[in-house]
């Protein structure tokens, strides 16, 4: 295993991380870099800060279905005006 | 400055969350805001002469929805809506001022869905829709649908590296936006 991983590549595992899809020895490796690597430690922090935001905001979506069903409706309407 | 056009084929994909997440905090209650912002669309395709292109798309909509949710409590309020309230009251020394109690407030607020925090998703979804279009769908499903990275890929037809670097990007360009647009 190289010690030291690379920038581009621990940016990448960050981004992983942030939906909690990297492994043990990434998360090591990714903490070994950050130790050592300002910007890469700027950059996680500011990573981690938009995941806290986003989860606090707990935005809630219309499913794809509900999206669909108000799409024919708007497009029902639309043909109306056009008819009349 | 270029005036504003409206172009009604996309508002469901731009705007059907933002006013779903405006109206949620007022009405408390899924289905009723859903159809609040179904029948804001249909209002607005109705008033679309109307507009003058001098506030954003955006803007235009919610001030339409304003009124939509006004017209909402002041329905519920109103006789006819209060018919529709069903009252479980037996006991007769309960009777008090049973119309107030069923009718909605528009004040109630849950602790989870304070101000501070609605805000909060209104700067997100500001930001979200600055994002190239692919890159915001992408990132909505990835983020706040939490669809797992598989699915997603099928669905796009792209390989795991392809959804990363997209995710990567529109993490930054969020990272960009919410720092000017939210200061904690």
């Amino acid at each position: 295993m190289k010690l030291f991983s690379k920038c581009s590549e621990t940016a990448h595992i960050c981004d992983k991380h942030q939906y909690e899809e990297i492994g043990f020895f990434d998360k090591i490796k990714m903490k070994l870099h950050l130790l050592l690597c300002n910007l890469c430690r700027n950059y996680s922090k500011r990573n981690e800060r938009l995941t806290k935001e986003l989860k606090t905001a707990n935005i809630k979506t219309f499913t794809n279905e509900e999206k669909k069903l108000l799409k024919n409706r708007l497009a029902e309407e639309i043909k109306n005006q056009h008819d009349s | 400055m270029s005036s504003e056009v409206l172009n009604p084929d996309k508002w469901v994909d731009n705007y059907a969350d933002y006013l779903y997440n405006y109206t949620i905090v007022r009405v408390n209650d899924h289905i009723v805001a859903q159809e609040i912002v179904s029948e804001t669309f249909l209002a607005a395709l109705r008033a679309k002469d109307n507009f003058q292109g001098k506030a954003t798309e955006r803007t235009w909509l919610v001030s339409i929805l304003k009124r939509k949710i006004i017209d909402h409590y002041r329905y519920s309020n109103s006789n006819k809506g209060k018919a529709e309230v069903s009252i479980s009251y037996r006991d007769p020394d309960a009777e008090g001022d049973w119309l107030e109690e069923n009718a909605a407030d528009p004040f109630d607020r849950t602790a989870e869905d304070s101000l501070e925090n609605e805000e909060l998703r209104l700067a997100i979804l500001e930001c979200i829709d600055q994002l190239p279009e692919k890159q915001a769908e992408i990132f909505k499903l990835k983020t706040i649908e939490e669809y797992d990275t598989e699915t997603i890929c099928k669905e796009y037809n792209i390989t795991p590296s392809n959804l990363w670097v997209i995710i990567h990007r529109a993490r930054k360009a969020m990272m960009e936006c919410m720092e000017k647009n939210w200061i904690n």
